[in-house]
C-alpha cells in the first residue's frame, strides 16, 4: 500500500505502484483540472506540486510518491484566488484554456522560489510547458504580474509595473 | 460553460424558469423576412443558415439573471464570450447578470454550428444583434404595456427600463414573463443601438466567461467528461492509411489487470472521409490500465498500397510535377511570352511539408449508447458532422444522436473531424451500452491524424529592363482535400486555389496559374489557415525575391505590385469562391491590403538601420475576407542561431468586435506561424508518420516565442460594414516575413520549411 496526499486529504493505493499520478488524478479521482497531453513529460500539461515542488504528474508513479504531498490545480487555493490565477484572469490569458492549469502549477512554483524571476528566469521555468494556442506574451505578463502581486502582499514594496506585451 | 456534464441539466434550467422567463422554446412563429436573394452567400449559405430568433437564445429570469445560449464551439478564440457580448450589449443587458450556456448539436434549431472557418462573428454578428435588439424590444413594450403608455416613452439601460416622463422604473426580471409572451418584433422593425453607447462591444475590458473555471481546474472538456459506469478505451489503428488488421492476438493484453475487452473495429477503404480507421480497441477500468493492455496486442497488418508512401520520394514526385505545365486556373495576358522576352528572369521552389495541427487536448470523447439512440459529450467544431458520423456508424437517425459539446482544448482544424467520436460510439455499444471514453495519445494524434497538405510551389518572374514586373507563373501542387473523400481526385479545389493562389490583386500585365496533379496518400485535413499557408509562404517570399532581383526595397516593391487602391470582384482572378461571401460585399479591396502593409511598416520602423546580423521582412496576405501585414525582427547569431525578437503585425478584419480577443488571435498567429516556419514537420516513411511526440514533432515554446508582438488593429468606419474572419488570418503572412527577414540579415534565402538547423554554419 502507498500513502501520500492530494490537496491534503490522505490517500492509500493498493493497486499497481506503476501507474502514474496523472491517471490516478484524473480517472480514479476525478480530478481531471490535471490534463494529459503527451504522456512523455514533454508538454507540461500534467504538472502538478509533489512537496511543493513542481513535477510532471504522467512520468511520476504512484509508487514514486509513498509519504508526499501532492497539490494539483483544484488545491492550489480554496478560491481560485492565488495571485497567479488572479493575475492570468486579469490578464485573460487563456485562449483554449487546456495547457493553462499546468501553466499555473509550474508558474506557481516559480513564483515561489523565485519572487522576481527574470524573462531568462521565466523561459526556463515555463519552457517545459507547451501552449499550443501560443498564449506566451500574456503567460510572461501575467508572471510579471503576479510577480508584483506577491511582493505588494508580502514586503509592501512598490508594485512592479506589469509589462504586457501588446500594444 | 461550467461543466460539459452542466449540458445535460440546460433544458431543464431554460424550461424550468417558466413563468418568470421568457423567449424559450416551442413553435416560432413565422416572421417576415427580407426577399431571398437568388444566390445565397455567408452564414445563409451554410448548411443550416444562421438564426436569429432570441427565444432560441436568450432567456431572462425573474430575478434578472440573463442567460445566452452559445451554439458555436469554443476552442481558444473566445467566442463564448464575445458571442453573449453582442446580444447583452445590443439588449442592453448588465454584463454582470449574463451567464452564458452551450447549445447542445442541433443544426436544425440552431442553425449552422461548423466552427471553422473563420467565421463565427462574421457570420453571425448581425443576427446576434438582431436577437439582441429584439430582446430589449419585447421588454420595452411589456413594460410600456404594464405602465399604460406609449412605448416610444420607454427606454432600456443596463438591465432597467424606464419611463421618462413618470420617472418611473423596472428591472429586466419585472417585466420577463410578460414579456416573453410577446411576438418577436419583425426583423424591419429592430432598432440597433448606437454604437455610441456600446457598453461591451468594440471595447474589449469584458472578461472571458470561462476564465474562473479555466484557472481553478474545473473548465470541462471532452477528455474530462466522466459518467457514471464509465470505461476507457484506446485503440491501435492501422499504421498505414487504408491498412487492416489480418490476425491478432489479445491473450497477453487481456491478462492486463484492469483491461476488459478488446474489440475488432473495422476499417473503412480510403477515401474514408470522417469515418474511423479501424484496428483493435483495448476497453478498460481506467486509461492506464488500457494504454498497457494495448501494448501487449499482437497485431499483424496488411499495409495496403499507402505502404509506399514516402515523403522524401513524395517531394521529388511534386517537384517534377511543378517543373511541366498543368492545368491551367488563372490566365492572363501571355506568360511565356513574357517570360522569354523579360530582362531578368527569376525562379525559385518552394517546399512546406505536411504539418498537424496537435492542439493540446488530443482527440477525445465520451460515447454513451442506449437503445437505439446515442448520447456523446465531446470537443468538436462540427457537431453536425458528428450526428451524422455517429449516426452512420451505428445505423441509427440522425436525430437519435445527441451532441454535447464542451469546451475544445484546441482544435485548429483537426476537430472538425469526428472520427473519434464514432470509435467512442462503437465501443459503448460493444460495451453494450456503458458509457465509453476514447482518448487518443499523443503518437496516435500524430499518426491518425487529418494532416495539413503538403506541397512545392514553383514560381517564375520576369522583371522588364527597369525592375518592373511583367509576368507571373505560379505553379502550385499539392494534395487535395477533397481526396479524404472523394476517390480521384488530383487537383486542388477551388477553395484551396482561392486561399492565396489565384487571387494574387498583382498589377502584372501576363498572369498564370497552374495546378498540376497531385496523388495523395494520406488522410488530408484543414490546418487552421489552410492553403493560405504554403500559398502565402511561396507567394510573398517570391514578391521579395523579385524586390531583390529588381534591387528595390521589398515593401515599395510589393505596394507597387499590389498597385492603387481598387475593389477586385474576386471572380475577375478567377476566384469563383471567395469564402463563400458575397464578391460585391466582400470584393479584395486593395487599398485596405495596402493599409495594413503602410501601417505595419510604419510602426515597425520599417527602413530604420538594424546592426550587423540581424534585418526585418515584410508579408502581406489576405485571407477569410481579412488583411494582415506583418514585419518580423530577427537576429541570426553565432552558429546560425536565430532569435525573433519583435512582430509588428497590421489587422484589417473590418469592424472589431472584441479587440482583446482579436489581440490574442492575433498573438497565437504570430507564434504558431513561427513554429511552423521554424520546426514544423510531419513526414511519412513506409507510409508511416515518422514523428511521435513533442520531441520529434516540435513546437515553439515561451523562450523562443517573440517577446514583443504588436498588433495595431485597422479601424473601421461603421459596424454595418462587412466584417471579416479572424482566427486564421494572421498565420499567414508569418513564415513569409520570417524568412524574408532572415533573407535581409544573412542574404541566405530559405526555400524548404521548416528552417531547423538550414542557418548553422
Amino acid at each position: 500500500m502507498i500513502t501520500f496526499s492530494v490537496n491534503g486529504r490522505e490517500q492509500r493505493f493498493e493497486g499497481d505502484p506503476d501507474m502514474p499520478l496523472l491517471w490516478y488524478l484524473r480517472d480514479i479521482q476525478g480530478l481531471t483540472g490535471t490534463k494529459f497531453g503527451c504522456g512523455e513529460a514533454l508538454c507540461g500539461a500534467c504538472t502538478v506540486h509533489a512537496d511543493g515542488a513542481p513535477i510532471r504528474s504522467c512520468q511520476t508513479t504512484l509508487g514514486d510518491l509513498a509519504g508526499m504531498a501532492v497539490t494539483t490545480i483544484e488545491g492550489l487555493s480554496p478560491d481560485g484566488m492565488h495571485p497567479v490565477q488572479v493575475a492570468w484572469r486579469e490578464l485573460n490569458v487563456a485562449q483554449c484554456g487546456y495547457c493553462q492549469a499546468g501553466q499555473i502549477m509550474s508558474a506557481a512554483a516559480l513564483l515561489k522560489d523565485t519572487p522576481h524571476p527574470t524573462d531568462e528566469d521565466i523561459d526556463s521555468a515555463m519552457g517545459g510547458n507547451i501552449c499550443r494556442c501560443a498564449t506566451y506574451p500574456r503567460i510572461r505578463a501575467a508572471i510579471k504580474k503576479a510577480a508584483g502581486a506577491v511582493q505588494r502582499k508580502t514586503a509592501g514594496t512598490a508594485p512592479v509595473k506589469a509589462g504586457s506585451a501588446t500594444k | 460553460m461550467s461543466d460539459g456534464i452542466a449540458n445535460l441539466s440546460r433544458r431543464a434550467v431554460l424550461m424550468g424558469l417558466g413563468a418568470g422567463t421568457f423567449i424559450l422554446a416551442g413553435g416560432l412563429a413565422p416572421r417576415a423576412r427580407a426577399e431571398e436573394p437568388s444566390k445565397k452567400y455567408g452564414g445563409d449559405a451554410m448548411p443550416g443558415g444562421v438564426k436569429d430568433d432570441p427565444r432560441l437564445f436568450v432567456a431572462v429570469a425573474a430575478d434578472g439573471a440573463v442567460t445566452i445560449l452559445c451554439h458555436r464551439a469554443e476552442m481558444g478564440q473566445g467566442v463564448r464570450t464575445s458571442w453573449a457580448m453582442v446580444i447583452a450589449d445590443e439588449m442592453d443587458a448588465d454584463w454582470a447578470k449574463v451567464t452564458v450556456d452551450q447549445a447542445l448539436g442541433d443544426e436544425g434549431r440552431y442553425g449552422n454550428q461548423n466552427t471553422d472557418g473563420s467565421r463565427s462573428m462574421r457570420h453571425h454578428f448581425q443576427a446576434l444583434r438582431r436577437i439582441g435588439a429584439a430582446a430589449r424590444q419585447m421588454l420595452v413594450q411589456a413594460a410600456a404595456t404594464q405602465w399604460g403608455v406609449p412605448v416610444a416613452e420607454v427606454t432600456a439601460e443596463h438591465h432597467t427600463l424606464m419611463h421618462g416622463p413618470s420617472g418611473r422604473r423596472l428591472g429586466y426580471g419585472e417585466v420577463a414573463a410578460a414579456a416573453a409572451a410577446l411576438p418577436v418584433p419583425a426583423r424591419e422593425t429592430l432598432v440597433f443601438k448606437d454604437p455610441a453607447r456600446f457598453r461591451y462591444i468594440g471595447r474589449g475590458d469584458v472578461g472571458l466567461v470561462d476564465g474562473f473555471d479555466i484557472t481553478t481546474g474545473r473548465a470541462t472538456y471532452g477528455i474530462d467528461v466522466r459518467r457514471d459506469g464509465m470505461v476507457y478505451a484506446v485503440v491501435a489503428r492501422p499504421p498505414v492509411y487504408g491498412g487492416r488488421v489480418v490476425h491478432y492476438d489479445v491473450d497477453e493484453a487481456l491478462k492486463v489487470p484492469g483491461v476488459l475487452k478488446v474489440v475488432v473495429l473495422n476499417a473503412a477503404p480510403p477515401p474514408s472521409g470522417f469515418l474511423p480507421k479501424g484496428g483493435l480497441a483495448v476497453v478498460a477500468e481506467n486509461t492506464w490500465a488500457a494504454l498497457q493492455g494495448r501494448e501487449k496486442l499482437k497485431i499483424t497488418w496488411e499495409d495496403g498500397p499507402n505502404a509506399s508512401y514516402d515523403s522524401a520520394a513524395y517531394r521529388a514526385e511534386l517537384e517534377a510535377a511543378a517543373r511541366a505545365p498543368g492545368q491551367v486556373v488563372r490566365d492572363t495576358g501571355d506568360v511565356n511570352g513574357a517570360l522569354k522576352t523579360a530582362a531578368k528572369r527569376v525562379t525559385a521552389e518552394y517546399y512546406i511539408p505536411h504539418l498537424a495541427q496537435a492542439p493540446m487536448e488530443p482527440p477525445a470523447a465520451v460515447a454513451q449508447v442506449t437503445g437505439n439512440k446515442c448520447e456523446i459529450w465531446g470537443s468538436t467544431q462540427a457537431p453536425q458532422a458528428t450526428r451524422e458520423t455517429v449516426a452512420k456508424v451505428l445505423s441509427m437517425p440522425t436525430e437519435n444522436v445527441t451532441v454535447h459539446q464542451t469546451l475544445v482544448g484546441g482544435g485548429f482544424g483537426r476537430k472538425s473531424k469526428p472520427d473519434y467520436i464514432a470509435e467512442a460510439a462503437l465501443l459503448s455499444r460493444a460495451m453494450d451500452g456503458r458509457p465509453v471514453k476514447l482518448t487518443f495519445t499523443r503518437q496516435d494524434d500524430l499518426h491518425h491524424g487529418f494532416l495539413h497538405t503538403v506541397s512545392v510551389e514553383r514560381l517564375e518572374g520576369g522583371l522588364d529592363a527597369k525592375g518592373k514586373p511583367v509576368a507571373w507563373l505560379h505553379r502550385t501542387v499539392a494534395p487535395a482535400i477533397s481526396a479524404t473523400f472523394s476517390a480521384g481526385v488530383t487537383h486542388e479545389g477551388a477553395s484551396e486555389l482561392g486561399m492565396g493562389a489565384v487571387n494574387t490583386p498583382w498589377v502584372v500585365p501576363n498572369l498564370r496559374v497552374e495546378n498540376p496533379e497531385a496523388v495523395s496518400h494520406t488522410r488530408i485535413g484543414w490546418f487552421r489557415s489552410v492553403s493560405n499557408i504554403p500559398h502565402a509562404f511561396a507567394v510573398q517570399s517570391f514578391v521579395a525575391e523579385l524586390a531583390a532581383a529588381a534591387g528595390r526595397d521589398p515593401k515599395d516593391f510589393l505596394l507597387d505590385l499590389i498597385g492603387p487602391p481598387r475593389q477586385i470582384n474576386p471572380a475577375d482572378m478567377s476566384d469563383s469562391w471567395n469564402y463563400n461571401e458575397d464578391p460585391v460585399a466582400y470584393a479584395y479591396d486593395t487599398g485596405r491590403l495596402r493599409g495594413v502593409v503602410e501601417r505595419a511598416a510604419k510602426e515597425a520602423g520599417w527602413g530604420k538601420p538594424l546592426p550587423k546580423g540581424q534585418g526585418r521582412g515584410i508579408a502581406a496576405h489576405r485571407s477569410f475576407a481579412s488583411y494582415a501585414a506583418a514585419v518580423v525582427q530577427v537576429t541570426v547569431g553565432a552558429q546560425g542561431k536565430l532569435t525573433i525578437p519583435r512582430v509588428d503585425i497590421a489587422f484589417d478584419c473590418g469592424p472589431v468586435i472584441n479587440p482583446d480577443r482579436v489581440r490574442a488571435q492575433l498573438e497565437g498567429a504570430v507564434t504558431q506561424g513561427i513554429s511552423l516556419a521554424t520546426l514544423g514537420e510531419i513526414s511519412f516513411k513506409a507510409g508511416q508518420v515518422q514523428q511521435n511526440n513533442f520531441d520529434s514533432y516540435e513546437v515553439t515554446r515561451i523562450d523562443a516565442a517573440p517577446r514583443d508582438i504588436r498588433i495595431h488593429l485597422m479601424p473601421a468606419a461603421t459596424y454595418d460594414a462587412p466584417l471579416g474572419g479572424v482566427g486564421e488570418p494572421g498565420v499567414p503572412p508569418i513564415a513569409p516575413a520570417l524568412l524574408n527577414a532572415v533573407f535581409a540579415a544573412t542574404g541566405k534565402r530559405i526555400r524548404s520549411l521548416p528552417i531547423r538547423d538550414q542557418l548553422r554554419t
